[in-house]
């Protein structure tokens, strides 16, 4: 518990970051961001685009599961969703990219809202279940519906332009990608200080009670579904100008999974949380990777081993946290700086 | 006439499949009716039931009838530790977080396998024999119809368990109200214990028969997600509705593949699972839940 911290306006209260060190750090990680392409090598480059299009994803399932309480397995389809607007867009129609995104972001809030509708009759495991069904059907549409998705083979996209100059090496595309998604979790953050936020939370932490205080359900689930299908869509239409194929296989019912796993790694219900989850998942299989390169003299045969081992990990990954950590990461952030704050005199 | 033979032919490998898609729901049911859980990886239990059969009969080149009751006790050995594990450290908390860990525990399992006999696909050894059975005119595959028999059995077996059996009777009680049954000297952590042991065998048991008919890879878990839409449509804590359900997706997938296409398959039952889920949301035999404040 911090003190000597009075707030002498409503402004104050309502700020995001309050204190100055807060300010300082921020300040400081927005300057490493941007400085950060000038020093990193080009793998390293293409991990930060990678991490930055997941991180956009983790923030908006963050918005459905963590803050409202609607558990989805679905959010890798409406991020396919997403990347197949954007590449029809391209190919079709060669509007600029910037709009391609917004557009890949509104036609997949337009499909979650859809896919949301059964979250009015049920809750809990079973609008999990109504979603893997959704996620399941939306696939066989993009295999079968040939004319725009262009079947198994998929869409190969060309490099998005901005400003005349084709966006092609992965520097380029990381100042695009990293402020696209700082304004998406800026407008998440910003989202829990307004009244609609506030009402998701309500009817996370009971949607009967929620009801009962004047929250129309059927209208806030619904927009909580269609916020976050349209944050998992400007994810995907991302990632298609990321990869430049996309294919029905490029969205796994997995890469849902691994979604879901980001943010309770992360933290569920806090927005530092999503980002923490979704940078951890993402490195961790490169960081084993690393690991299995290092083992390769002694073992000859490690290289094999890194899919089953990644496969592994990803799991304990899953079951560790929600036993030994169920706050996730970003409590154990929380824990470090309550510990800094009262150093020395409290344990 | 040819055509109404080959609908009938069709119907019978669909039912055949349907016996083992109420053999894995049966599983689930077991597992969410004592300790409400839902258990995810019942298809990867599934898959580990095919590879530890693999393993004795293959591997140890022991004969069918020691390797299929090892396979099975492995499994249930398996879902012993993993109750004792994972899944009793979680009691309390919320359905989904628990929900969540099976699904890592499935990760966990496919992860395994892969490490351990690799990712190539892999036939079981045959112990079935392959000389056709005819009911009237039409063929049924050997192998899908001793499926059938086994599951028809197996479920028998157990409808008279749950009846008669005094852990059956500890299991049903468990199930209506937990705190009644502590009261009345049942061993409630041991019920859990014995229904994750049941359970993840029953599966294993299953993953033996799919395996001999289908091959085994670590793939195959998503068998388990046909299972579960037979759950979700029969009810989760139903075991007539696991056993309805699954022989009427069964019969559904049969139909579809054939008449539709393959493709279509998956799509149907996942179809089918959404109107279930707006018209009975609780499934066709499942307990509506009644929430207070």
């Amino acid at each position: 518990m911090k003190i000597g911290t009075a707030k002498h306006s409503y402004q104050a209260d309502e700020a995001l970051l309050t204190t100055r060190p807060q300010r300082l750090w921020m300040g400081l990680f927005a300057l490493g961001l941007c400085i950060a392409p000038f020093m990193l090598d080009n793998y390293w480059l293409y991990l930060a685009c990678l991490v930055a299009i997941n991180v956009a994803s983790a923030t908006g399932l963050n918005i459905l599961t963590g803050y409202t309480g609607l558990v989805s397995l679905g959010q890798a389809a409406f991020m396919a969703v997403g990347a197949y607007t954007v590449g029809w867009m391209q190919l079709r129609l060669g509007t600029p990219f910037l709009l391609n995104i917004v557009a890949g972001g509104i036609v997949a809030a337009a499909v979650g809202l859809l896919v949301g509708l059964p979250s009015l009759r049920v809750k809990g495991l079973y609008l999990a279940i109504a979603t893997i069904a959704a996620s399941i059907i939306l696939h066989f549409v993009f295999v079968n519906w040939q004319s725009v998705t262009n079947g198994n083979s998929g869409l190969t996209l060309t490099p998005a332009t901005f400003l005349g100059t084709p966006l092609t090496d992965y520097k380029q595309l990381y100042f695009v990608f990293v402020p696209i998604t700082a304004l998406m979790v800026l407008g998440a953050a910003n989202l829990f200080r307004t009244r609609v936020g506030r009402a998701f939370i309500a009817i996370r932490d009971r949607d009967i009670s929620a009801e009962v205080l004047g929250i129309s359900l059927l209208r806030y689930k619904l927009t909580s579904f269609a916020i976050s299908s349209f944050y998992a869509g400007v994810a995907g239409g991302m990632w298609a100008y990321f990869f430049r194929v996309v294919t029905p296989e490029s969205f796994p019912f997995v890469y849902s999974i691994f979604f879901l796993a980001a943010i309770i790694v992360g933290g569920m219900g806090t927005i530092l949380g999503a980002i923490l989850g979704a940078v951890f998942m993402t490195l961790v299989p490169e960081l084993l990777r690393f690991g299995i390169d290092w083992l390769t003299p002694v073992l000859p045969n490690a290289a094999a081993m890194l899919s089953p081992v990644r496969t592994i990990v990803f799991g304990l990954l899953i079951v560790g946290f929600l036993i030994f950590e169920p706050k996730g990461l970003a409590e154990i952030v929380q824990r470090t700086r309550r510990y800094f704050h009262l150093w020395p005199f409290k344990k | 006439m040819s055509d109404l033979l080959f609908f009938f032919e069709v119907t019978l490998a669909g039912l055949g499949s349907g016996a083992l898609l109420s053999l894995t729901a049966l599983a689930f049911v077991l597992i969410y009716k004592a300790t409400r859980v839902i258990n995810l990886a019942v298809g990867e239990m599934l898959m580990l039931g095919g590879y530890l059969f693999f393993a004795f009969a293959a591997g140890f080149g022991l004969p069918a009838w020691a390797a299929i009751p090892l396979a099975i006790a492995g499994g249930g050995l398996v879902g012993a530790v993993v109750e004792r594990g994972l899944i009793r450290p979680m009691l309390g908390e919320s359905p989904i977080a628990v929900f969540m860990v099976t699904i890592g525990l499935g990760s966990i399992l496919v992860g395994l396998v892969e490490l351990i006999w690799g990712t190539d696909p892999r036939a079981l050894p045959a112990f079935m024999g392959n000389t056709p059975i005819f009911i009237g005119e039409a063929y049924v595959s050997r192998k899908i119809a001793i499926a059938f028999a086994v599951a028809a059995v197996v479920i028998a077996v157990f409808l008279v368990l749950f009846r008669y059996w005094r852990g059956g009777v500890a299991l049903r009680a468990t199930a209506t109200d937990q705190a009644a049954a502590y009261s009345c000297g049942i061993n409630v952590p041991g019920v859990f214990s014995l229904a994750w042991v049941i359970g993840c065998g029953t599966a294993a048991g299953a993953g033996v028969l799919l395996g001999s008919i289908g091959g085994i890879s670590p793939a195959m878990g998503v068998f388990g997600l046909s299972a579960l839409v037979v759950v979700i449509v029969g009810g989760l804590d139903s075991v007539a509705g696991a056993l309805v359900g699954g022989l009427v997706i069964g019969l559904i997938e049969a139909w579809a593949g054939t008449y539709l296409g393959g493709e279509f398959k998956l799509v149907t039952t996942f179809g089918l699972l959404l109107v279930a889920l707006m018209i009975r949301p609780y499934g066709l035999f499942g307990t509506t839940e009644i929430e207070r404040l």
